[in-house]
């Protein structure tokens, strides 16, 4: 085979690389897109996609089991059955929509895929094994990304009982008892949604509090519904690894002594760390913050034309973050003047409920302006919640002082990650608390609960103290 | 009460409108008989127009750098106790004037002028029409200058500013950190970008040299419109040619010390009287050179008086007083009128007379005047002559070289009507008269 040119070459078909790649050849751009697994990276296939699909199952399960207990709206079910080979097959299918979607967008954008395991000869050349054979591919740019993979711990290599989050999503059957190590937002998603589907799940922490990168008054709601569907949480505890016979896991709590939680399986999700390795980005000697790829803000690495977006580079490891990056890749390497120059990057724990913070936090709030002002409303007075029969949580707007200006909107509940688009729009157009009271939210919605969180910011709530 | 009108006087013969150079009171002012209202340009001459009777200005007739026609409405006075000026009949006069004021203080918030109009207005009945004053039609644009800058932000704080704003900025190369948000919380908008890149970028400087994109605009108005206009007026028409002759004064120069040294109370003689009473014997033996050139009618007029034009800079601008008859004149007479004109026309008082009708034109930058220069002839005038600088340079004198005082003439002619062989002999005929100084003053 000769060897191919284009003008970018995009390691990495992710939600980055994909979003460049396509970005670009709308520009017309010549553009290669090179990956070694599935279309859509870790989002799309073993990450948010799927485990989206079997936390809406697991919500649905838990609703009609729920239901069939007490229903306060006098709904009358049976006790429901789950097959779960039925739900895999359907997560699957959705995968493999998007999967096909993705490929459908790039050839209608006019780049060539090329599947492979890519490895950077030099800044300019990439040598991909494809199952015909090698291939050589120079670019004017190339473009890294190349995702990130989950943290193993040493105690506990992944393989056997020990699943990692891709495992978790691809069960055959269900436990009886899942041991989650790590209460961050992935393994908390998935321990609570097997929790949901009637899995015995024990929560192990490092830290004194689950969900840590979030303020504990925002993740109290979370807690609560762990109580009542019964999960047990240890935190400030280490995994030491499983019992002899494998069928527990040896946990050091925080007073010095040693706990041994039964399971059948243990769910490692203690993180995630850049895949830097083993494309050869060791030999471009790329400089580096840490784990990560060093960036500026037009995602340009220390090498000229090697640009990076996504989960190897620092920031947070989520998949919107990577489109946004890829797209304005795309548009600077097609000769536009950009920078990445986000004010937030809406965050989302889909635990039931749900979690969603953009912007600064009260106390990051409070370490960034002189003064603070706060508005918090509960659902507990939203009439759209109260219909839904899920009245737990709030909606907070956290804004200077002084001027007014929204610095961060935080939400729990049920369905508030559909919230992130407005709370997120707010601080990307420097919204006043006073532009979010008088924008009319309709009613009855759970969005009315982010004006009156403006309105109690200012004084001004009609609804309530 | 009456409302008077001041029309626009006949300020000199053949003038049919005149520029509007300043005005001196505002609309509310309460102005004296005799008190200057504005000042006018015609042809050369700045007029100032005396307010004929004493009350207060209702209403300015236009803005400065407007033309009026002679005859035409100049301004509207109140005048207490007297009938209303003929002109426009009483009942009409209100109405059509009073909407102007606003467009004079355009500063001012449109909500009050209705508040000065009322006064004008006092025999009006109720008219259907609440407000004359304030027209919906033409939305009045806020001036661009009194733009709200917004709050100065700390440095170090992130501009606040949508995506598209910042895009926006991005790709016109500006850096958000520079402006203030003229909105909320200090908000950057795109009118602030539009804002900032009509003012050129004008904000806090930054270390080091920077480039200096700001465009200052400045109305081409009275005296400097009356140049330019005359200037491209003349390089369009008239065909151009410059001939330059270099001249030996240092015989000139003896004489002039040795006059200056005598001189006693009259004033000290410059080159120029001598220039003059040079040219004055040339052109009696060349008329073709006195003279004015109608190009519309393709007529020559040959001019027996020589009326030279003296190219005079003023702080506002060229102007060209005239020295009258320097052909009736003698050397101690002319050195005395070029200074009251110079005296008069960079005062600003040169009399409308003494600023126009000459036939041929010098001009001289003194010690500024270089070694060539290519003047513009003063249309309809044919010829001009250039005054370069004096020095005194080597000079091979037939058999060493000496030092002698040397000044070079630039001289332009129109073409059209004057020979090159003609202009030639005509400034080697000045050559000689300033050579040899003597002739300039002998007859025959």
């Amino acid at each position: 085979m000769g060897d191919l040119t284009a003008k970018l070459l995009v390691l990495g078909g992710g939600p980055g690389g994909y979003t460049a790649a396509v970005r670009a050849g709308q520009l017309g751009v010549d553009t290669i897109l090179v990956e070694q697994g599935s279309l859509g990276g870790t989002c799309l296939n073993i990450g948010c996609i799927p485990s989206k699909a079997l936390i809406h199952v697991a919500a649905e399960y838990a609703a009609a089991a729920e239901a069939a207990k007490a229903s306060p709206f006098g709904l009358r079910l049976g006790a429901p059955s789950l097959d779960l080979d039925a739900t895999m097959a359907w997560k699957d299918g959705i995968v493999g929509r998007l999967n096909a979607g993705v490929a459908t967008l790039l050839k209608g954008a006019g780049v060539r895929s090329l599947q492979g395991r890519g490895r950077m000869l030099d800044g300019k050349t990439c040598r991909v094994e494809t199952d015909t054979g090698p291939q050589t591919i120079r670019a004017e740019h190339v473009l890294l990304a190349t995702g990130s993979e989950p943290v193993e711990l040493p105690a506990l290599p992944f393989g056997g009982r020990v699943l990692s989050s891709t495992g978790a999503l691809s069960l055959a059957a269900l436990p009886e008892r899942l041991a989650v190590v790590g209460a961050g937002y992935i393994g908390l998603e998935l321990g609570m949604a097997f929790a949901r589907l009637g899995v015995q799940v024990t929560m192990v922490e490092a830290a004194d509090r689950i969900l840590p990168g979030w303020d504990a008054e925002l993740t109290r709601p979370v807690l609560r519904a762990m109580d009542r569907l019964g999960m047990a949480l240890l935190t400030g505890a280490a995994a030491r690894g499983l019992t002899p016979d494998g069928t527990a896991l040896r946990v050091a709590t925080g007073d010095g002594g040693e706990q041994v939680v039964p399971t059948e399986l243990v769910l490692v999700a203690v993180g995630r760390r850049p895949r830097t390795q083993g494309f050869g980005l060791e030999g471009l000697d790329l400089t580096m913050d840490g784990a990560f790829l060093r960036i500026d803000a037009r995602c340009a690495t220390s090498m000229r034309n090697v640009w990076a977006v996504g989960d190897i580079t620092p920031g947070p490891m989520l998949a919107h973050r990577a489109m946004a990056q890829g797209h304005m890749v795309a548009e600077i390497v097609a000769g536009a003047r950009r920078a990445f120059d986000a004010v937030a990057i809406p965050a989302i724990c889909f635990t039931g409920p749900e979690v969603v913070s953009v912007g600064l936090a009260p106390a990051e709030a409070r370490r960034a302006v002189p003064e603070v002002r706060i508005g918090q409303y509960p659902f507990s007075a939203n009439g759209r919640a109260l219909t839904e029969a899920e009245e737990e949580g709030f909606v907070r707007v956290v804004a200077r002082a002084d001027s007014h200006l929204v610095l961060g909107i935080q939400a729990v509940g049920a369905g508030v990650s559909e919230l992130a688009a407005g709370f997120a729009l707010a601080l990307e157009m420097g919204a006043r608390l006073e532009d979010i009271a008088a924008t009319v939210h309709a009613h009855p919605t759970r969005g009315e609960a982010l004006q009156e969180a403006a309105l109690r910011a200012l004084g001004q709530s009609a609804h309530g103290v | 009460m009456g409302t008077r009108v001041v029309k626009m006087p006949d300020i000199g013969e053949g003038v049919a409108e005149a520029e509007l150079v300043g005005w001196h009171v505002k609309v509310g002012d309460v102005v004296q008989e005799e008190q200057p209202l504005a000042e006018v340009m015609t042809d050369k001459a700045t007029v100032e127009i005396p307010s004929p009777v004493g009350g207060t200005v209702l209403a300015l007739g236009g803005e400065v750098g407007s033309r009026l026609a002679v005859g035409g409405e100049l301004l509207r006075i109140e005048v207490p106790g007297a009938p209303d000026s003929a002109a426009p009949a009483p009942a009409q006069a209100p109405p059509e004037r009073p909407r102007e004021p606003p467009r004079e203080r355009p500063q001012e918030p449109r909500t009050e002028s209705p508040a000065k109009s009322p006064e004008a207005t006092p025999a009006r009945p109720a008219a259907p029409e609440p407000r004359p004053a304030a027209p919906p039609s033409p939305p009045r644009r806020p001036a661009p200058a009194p733009r709200p800058a917004g709050p100065p932000r700390p440095p170090g704080e992130r501009p606040i500013a949508s995506p598209a704003v910042r895009q926006r900025a991005r790709e016109a190369g500006i850096d958000l950190r520079q402006l203030r948000g003229s909105g909320p919380a200090g908000r950057i908008l795109h009118e602030d970008i539009e804002a900032w890149l009509r003012d050129g970028g004008a904000g806090p400087a930054p270390a080091g040299r920077a480039a200096d994109t700001r465009i200052e605009e400045i109305r081409v108005t009275g005296l400097r419109r009356r140049i330019a206009e005359r200037m491209a007026e003349a390089k369009r028409r008239v065909a151009h040619f410059s001939y330059v002759e270099e001249i030996d004064l240092t015989a000139l120069e003896t004489l002039r010390a040795s006059l200056n040294a005598e001189a006693g109370e009259r004033p000290k003689l410059t080159l120029l009287p001598f220039l003059i009473q040079a040219l004055v014997r040339a052109v009696g033996e060349f008329p073709q050179m006195n003279a004015h050139y109608d190009d519309e009618a393709e007529v020559i007029r040959r001019h027996g008086g020589v009326h030279v034009g003296i190219a005079t800079q003023t702080p506002g601008g060229l102007v060209v007083p005239v020295l009258r008859h320097a052909e009736a004149r003698d050397l101690w007479d002319c050195a005395a009128e070029l200074k009251r004109l110079a005296d008069a026309a960079r005062a600003g008082l040169a009399a409308r007379e003494e600023l126009s009708g000459s036939t041929i034109t010098v001009t001289s930058l003194g010690a500024l005047g270089g070694i060539v220069s290519t003047p513009v002839v003063n249309r309809p005038e044919v010829a001009i002559i250039g005054v370069n600088r004096m020095a005194v340079r080597p000079m091979w004198m037939g058999n060493a070289v000496v030092p002698r005082t040397m000044m070079n003439l630039s001289s332009s002619f129109d073409h059209r009507v004057v020979d090159g062989y003609d202009a030639a002999v005509f400034i080697q005929r000045i050559k000689g008269l300033l050579e040899m100084p003597a002739r300039i003053f002998i007859g025959g």
